[in-house]
């Protein structure tokens, strides 16, 4: 039980943590943005101009609510009351939070199995979220998902996917539906960085660039699929250079820096809006917890010091040290926000044990549609 | 009645729904400016454009995607697969994706779509290509699975497909589509889920679909002639099954023998031959036979080709052995 800390869980034991710069101190390839025509201008660096102080806040709440929030579902898978498999996002928040905070309601997301944090950040909610954990006839699926699928046609979240891939081509067909019925939204696909190597990948890239489908495809690089590190299973582990291939704008960022995130996908929307293009984007993090519930933080594929020394990049520290050094939020502020995210979390958490389990009806419900054109 | 071929009876189908809903659209390898592999969706280009009537890349797990993506958000995609050989690269988003997503939605999202394509063997392409697909794809919850035998059927039925709000699988006779039959001209809906009697005759039952449907035709026109008259269940359909047709058969004829060009091992007439032992044990005279492909790869040579396949003549032997006239 961690709910009595002051801190997020990655933030306590690093109070001081020197102030971030834009770049992740891992991004070996420098400024790797691959632009298709060759044409590479440096992206303008983040900061946290071009937001207003409430929407800065606005930020902080989203990645508290899926820290706090994530922090109850460990808690609650080890008590049993979620099963299956868990993969959680803590650590990664600030790519949920900064995309989602530039897109539209109409627009569309879909993403892979680890998709709590995206579908807190999207707006589904939390209650509907943590019901579906527990496997609860109010959870956003209906129980039907759990972890791995969830699902919210309100907020156009179109799942959780567990194939790593298979999902990605899905994105392209939705960006083919929007363009076929001239709409100008965009699908925003989110996958891990392992998830280059599949074919999936490669065949759903190709065709969205061939077709000029809006779809922006975000590689959260967390530099572990599963337990076994990008330089073990990826020849060339600068994965954007794979845009060049698809002939498509690629850029890499650091995915720590919410506002680097936001000035990204401020390009890539307009790219998607008003160009019909679609762009790859790597977004550099680190997950600070291990890939599913049954898998030690560190010790077996990664060092207990390379993951401290990336906690020290905590996406919610960082902001929270830009918005105090701005003199913009006080200690007892940030305080107040993250008990609010807590007690977000633990309203969910009563919502979803007291939701009750799927009629047993459900089982043979929703197999097939019953309807006709 | 107007006598057209399977082949074009599809392209009514096709441009009929076409016409009929503008979400309507058909993708795959070479069905645009090439006119379709098998010609199926001759004219369509012309007639919808390309942005309706559209060329993949040799990508079936993608554009297979696509295709589901499509359908998530409101479109009512037909993927065509070159041949279903292809389309087990695509088979993560028929299974996982395709069949799965209204349920592990809860509800929320459904999946009108279509993946068509032929189904089976020809001549002599040998193992690659020569392979009757339906008993995997209808193991799966959440697919519908047609295949139908003749023109009138291929018709009929694929309007109900990319009418269906569910994913069907569609699965056409790579060796029917010249084969001709009476086709209703327009509207001409054959329901999913309802076979046809083919066939009247109180001495055996012969249970089929697909391509085997004409061979069970000519083995009833054989027997016929030695006096044996037997009813041929075209299932037309094969998820769902319509096991109320298989039944009131067996009822009648107390005999009965499975004809499918699949393999033997967890083939379709393994299903149909459950359902008759639960339903209609006491209605047996006669254990009930299978004829299905030999279990082995489809050879290339010739007369070894010819005995792999099931065919007329081990159909013929099978009912005469049920009757115990062998």
């Amino acid at each position: 039980m961690k709910t009595e800390s002051k801190q997020p869980t990655a933030a306590k034991e690093k109070q001081n943590a020197p102030a971030p710069d834009n770049r992740s101190g891992d991004n070996r390839s420098g400024d790797s943005r691959a632009s298709g025509n060759g044409a590479g201008a440096s992206a303008p660096p983040a900061n946290i101009a071009g937001t207003t102080v409430e929407q800065r806040r606005e930020l902080l709440r989203s990645m508290l609510l899926q820290r706090r929030f994530e922090e109850r579902c460990a808690e609650a898978y080890a008590l049993g009351k979620i099963g299956g498999f868990c993969h959680l996002y803590i650590g990664q928040e600030a790519i949920s939070t900064g995309v989602m905070s530039m897109i539209r309601p109409d627009d569309y997301v879909i993403t892979a199995y680890r998709d709590h944090g995206q579908a807190l950040a999207r707006g589904v909610s939390p209650r509907s979220v943590m019901a579906e954990l527990f496997g609860r006839v109010d959870g956003c699926s209906g129980g039907k998902g759990g972890s791995m699928h969830l699902f919210d046609a309100k907020t156009n979240f179109l799942g959780g996917h567990g194939i790593v891939g298979g999902h990605v081509p899905i994105a392209a067909g939705v960006g083919f539906a929007i363009k076929y019925k001239r709409g100008n939204q965009v699908c925003v696909c989110f996958f891990g960085e392992a998830a280059v190597n599949i074919g999936a990948f490669h065949e759903a890239l190709n065709m969205a660039s061939l077709w000029n489908l809006p779809v922006i495809f975000i590689i959260e690089n967390n530099r572990y699929g599963m337990g076994t590190a990008i330089s073990r299973s990826t020849a060339n582990e600068d994965v954007i250079i794979r845009a060049k291939g698809y002939r498509m704008d690629g850029e890499s960022i650091d995915g720590q820096d919410v506002f680097a995130v936001r000035d990204c996908m401020a390009r890539a929307i307009e790219r998607a809006r008003k160009e019909k293009r679609p762009t790859l984007v790597e977004m550099k993090t680190y997950r600070f917890m291990g890939h599913s519930m049954s898998d030690a933080v560190s010790g077996t594929y990664r060092t207990k010091d390379e993951l401290e020394e990336n906690m020290k990049r905590d996406p919610i520290l960082l902001l929270h040290n830009k918005m105090f050094e701005a003199g913009e939020l006080t200690e007892g502020e940030m305080h107040k926000m993250d008990d609010e995210a807590k007690a977000i979390a633990q309203d969910a958490w009563d919502f979803a044990d007291a939701s009750p389990e799927p009629p047993l009806e459900d089982l043979y419900k929703d197999v097939l549609a019953d309807s006709t054109s | 009645m107007p006598v057209v071929t399977y082949r074009d009876a599809l392209t009514q189908a096709l441009r009929e729904e076409l016409q009929r809903d503008e979400t309507v659209f058909l993708m795959g390898e070479e069905v645009a400016q090439y006119n379709g592999a098998y010609k199926v969706s001759k004219g369509l280009l012309d007639e919808f454009g390309p942005m309706r009537i559209v060329d993949t890349p040799i990508t079936e797990l993608g554009f297979a995607g696509v295709g589901v993506g499509a359908a998530m958000v409101g479109l009512r995609p037909i993927v065509e697969f070159m041949t279903w050989n292809f389309a087990l690269l695509a088979l993560d988003e028929v299974v996982n994706a395709a069949a799965k997503m209204l349920y592990m939605s809860g509800g929320q999202y459904k999946m009108p779509m279509v993946f068509r394509g032929p189904n089976g063997a020809a001549l002599q392409l040998s193992a690659q290509h020569s392979q009757a697909w339906e008993s995997w794809l209808a193991h799966i919850p959440g697919l519908k699975v047609c295949t139908p035998g003749t023109p009138a059927d291929a018709k009929g039925l694929l309007k109900s497909a990319i009418r269906d709000d569910n994913p069907v699988v569609f699965l056409e006779g790579e060796m029917l589509y010249n084969t001709k039959g009476e086709v209703p001209e327009g509207e001409h809906i054959v329901p999913i889920g309802v076979a046809e009697l083919k066939r009247e005759g109180d001495h055996c039952s012969l249970i089929t679909h697909g391509k085997m449907v004409l061979v069970a035709m000519k083995v009833a026109d054989d027997l016929a002639k030695e006096g044996i008259n037997i009813d041929v269940v075209d299932l037309r359909t094969v998820r769902p099954m319509d096991v109320d047709a298989i039944a009131r058969s067996v009822q009648k004829t107390n005999r009965a023998v499975v004809l499918e060009e699949g393999w033997e091992i967890c083939g379709m007439g393994s299903q149909v031959v459950d359902f008759i032992q639960r339903e209609c044990f006491d209605d047996l005279d006669a254990p009930v036979l299978r004829v299905h492909q030999e279990d082995v790869p489809m050879p290339y040579a010739k007369n070894l080709e010819r005995a792999a396949k099931p065919d007329a003549g081990k159909t013929v032997a099978a009912i005469k052995k049920v009757m115990y006239l062998d």
